[in-house]
């Protein structure tokens, strides 16, 4: 037998899927290289010096290696304040949302719920028609909400995505008959869904959390529409003046007074993408085993 | 009980619903705060929307401003504006172009990770593909920024190393959409494969051992097996973005902006915030979002109804 008939009958058995096999790994070990590789130029790069990242001398690893990057970043006040609010924000805003949402998820979750379809109704309507910006945002300025803390909080934390989702797990995961046995027991339904429904509910409880958190974390939308004041701003207000904002300036003028100003905006430019974005993504490995079964119950809606 | 609730006079019906409703008391407590939220945050701003149709004074409130003369002299203004054209060509360029890229790319990528059989790296290759999905916008917006960046930035060296000079990509409007596009795809696509591994997992074992009987090869099962079961989720999916098609989000589109890629990359929610929040005309942009706003309800109960004919149950 020729040496290609062999790899041809070899190719057309088992061969063929070893084949698949080592195509398929080398696709995905390319993907793998085109995502982490940004990721891990931005990470040596920000203990590079400047001026070696600028003229392309880093690319594997940190040449020249500074924290002069980290240290500029510690002068800079204006992100430490955005950084204490989004924290504030993050946390009361996750608080507050998924006590909302799920609580409500539970109600309508029951069936002995009277008016349940239109309330049902009542909550998926805003998911497909809204007043659109200046409605709500005139809305949120009648309220006194304009420029206050509480509007990063309360206003918008309903999302009837979530709302739906949390209750259908409810539905499949909360069986009638536990709240006909507590009830024979003299059991309310507040001290039912406190102390039974929500321990029963962990799965739906972290998606949810993470869901709601890194939302609030990455939101800049709201903080740019309804806040004014420098002290209310968001992490994320503060890295699009440094990241964004800043660069389209920078590339105007020339001159000793810019190249000072460059070389600073270049210093904090890696760090501070590393350092904002750092929390979520030490917090991801320890939800992400929920992901899947949180996306399945989201799916069973449709 | 319920069956004998018709046998008794309306007074007693409507009794036994406020017993049961005081019965359970305690789920509309649960329910209070979310519904108050939605009707003060939702639904008064859907109220608010006829200041489109109106010649709106802070002064005179939405009740007590006069009417437009006519009354779509608002939307009439916008579909005379050269913006009208624009900014609805550009908003369909981006969801059209985010759309046919960016739906297959998920399914190939959950088909991929289904056939993989070493479980670590399997698992490392989920974890790595759904950490993008985690970026925030901003951030990711100056990634590109740095990267593109035509004096420092990747593509600026790499063209350097052929000796040639970098474009500034950023400020050229025929590249915005790529940009935008593919950029989204780097982030979200392994995110969004998510759903299509959760339908393989569920699909019964013995159907692959059947055809591994009868000697399929992997891409067989995978051409056989996977795809036709994949291809109910599949179509639910384009329906809903399809649905939204006039809904490109606003936050990284007006990020990327900037006054040399403004003639691709002005879109409708970009341009209604421009005239609403920064130059103030109120009415004037509540008209143009609410003209997108219908077209994006009209498009999704089209939608919807296509997928009833077809799927024999509709989305709602």
């Amino acid at each position: 037998m020729t040496i290609w008939g062999k790899l041809q009958t070899r190719i057309r058995s088992r061969g063929s899927d070893r084949l698949f096999d080592t195509v398929n790994y080398l696709f995905a070990a390319l993907l793998l290289v085109i995502i982490l590789y940004p990721l891990y130029f931005i990470i040596i790069s920000s203990f590079s010096d400047p001026s070696a990242v600028s003229t392309g001398k880093v690319w594997l690893r940190p040449v020249g290696f500074t924290m002069e990057g980290y240290q500029a970043l510690l002068e800079h006040e204006k992100l430490w304040i955005g950084y204490r609010n989004t924290l504030i924000y993050t946390m009361l805003g996750t608080a507050f949302g998924l006590l909302v949402n799920v609580a409500a998820a539970y109600a309508l979750s029951r069936k002995d719920l009277v008016l349940r379809g239109p309330l049902m109704v009542l909550f998926v309507i805003p998911m497909f028609f809204s007043g659109g910006l200046i409605p709500i945002f005139m809305t949120v300025k009648q309220f006194g909400l304009y420029n206050n803390f509480w509007v990063m909080i309360v206003p918008f934390a309903v999302s009837s995505y979530n709302v739906i989702v949390a209750r259908t797990f409810f539905e499949s995961n909360i069986p009638p008959d536990l709240w006909d046995a507590a009830q024979i027991d003299g059991c309310g339904n507040l001290r039912f869904f406190f102390t039974i429904v929500l321990p029963l509910s962990k799965a739906i409880l972290s998606v949810l959390a993470l869901w709601i958190a890194v939302g609030h974390w990455n939101s800049y939308f709201n903080a740019l529409i309804y806040l004014r004041d420098d002290q209310l701003m968001p992490l994320q207000i503060i890295l699009r003046n440094i990241l964004v904002t800043n660069q389209m300036q920078s590339a105007m003028g020339t001159g000793e007074h810019v190249q000072i100003a460059l070389r600073k905006a270049a210093l904090i430019r890696y760090s501070s993408i590393i350092v904002s974005t750092l929390p979520i993504m030490c917090f991801y490995p320890f939800v992400q085993k929920y992901f899947n079964q949180g996306v399945m119950i989201g799916a069973v809606k449709g | 009980m319920s069956n004998s609730l018709s046998d008794r006079s309306p007074g007693q019906r409507s009794r036994s619903v406020w017993h049961s409703i005081s019965k359970n008391a305690g789920l509309y407590l649960l329910l209070a705060p979310a519904l108050v939220l939605l009707l003060l945050f939702a639904y008064k701003p859907m109220y608010g929307v006829i200041i489109a149709f109106k010649n709106y004074r802070n002064s005179l409130g939405i009740l007590g401003s006069p009417w437009m003369d006519p009354w779509y002299a608002n939307f009439t203004k916008f579909f005379n504006s050269f913006q009208f054209e624009n900014t609805v060509r550009n908003t369909l360029r981006l969801s059209l172009y985010s759309l046919l890229a960016g739906f297959p790319l998920p399914i190939l990528l959950a088909l991929a990770v289904n056939q993989m059989r070493a479980q670590r790296f399997k698992r490392l290759f989920q974890t790595v593909t759904y950490l993008p999905h985690f970026i925030s916008t901003v951030v990711m917006v100056g990634l590109i920024m740095i990267f593109l960046s035509p004096g420092s930035g990747l593509i600026g060296q790499a063209y350097r190393l052929f000796g040639a000079e970098a474009p500034n990509l950023m400020g050229n409007a025929s590249a915005f959409s790529h940009i935008y596009v593919w950029t989204d795809i780097w982030q979200h696509a392994g995110w969004d494969s998510i759903i299509y591994l959760a339908a393989l997992s569920s699909i019964d074992p013995t159907l692959y051992e059947a055809a591994t009987v009868d000697g399929a090869s992997r891409l067989q099962r995978i051409r056989h097996i996977d795809l036709p079961l994949l291809l109910p989720t599949a179509a639910i999916l384009l329906v809903l973005r399809a649905g939204n098609i006039m809904n490109v989000g606003f936050e990284k589109v007006y990020l990327m902006q900037n006054n040399l890629n403004a003639s691709t990359s002005e879109i409708i929610s970009t341009y209604t915030y421009k005239i609403g929040i920064i130059s103030a005309q109120y009415n004037y942009s509540t008209a143009i979002n609410l003209f997108n706003t219908s077209i994006n309800l009209a498009l999704l109960l089209l939608v919807n109804l296509m997928t009833r004919r077809i799927n024999d149950s509709g989305l709602f």
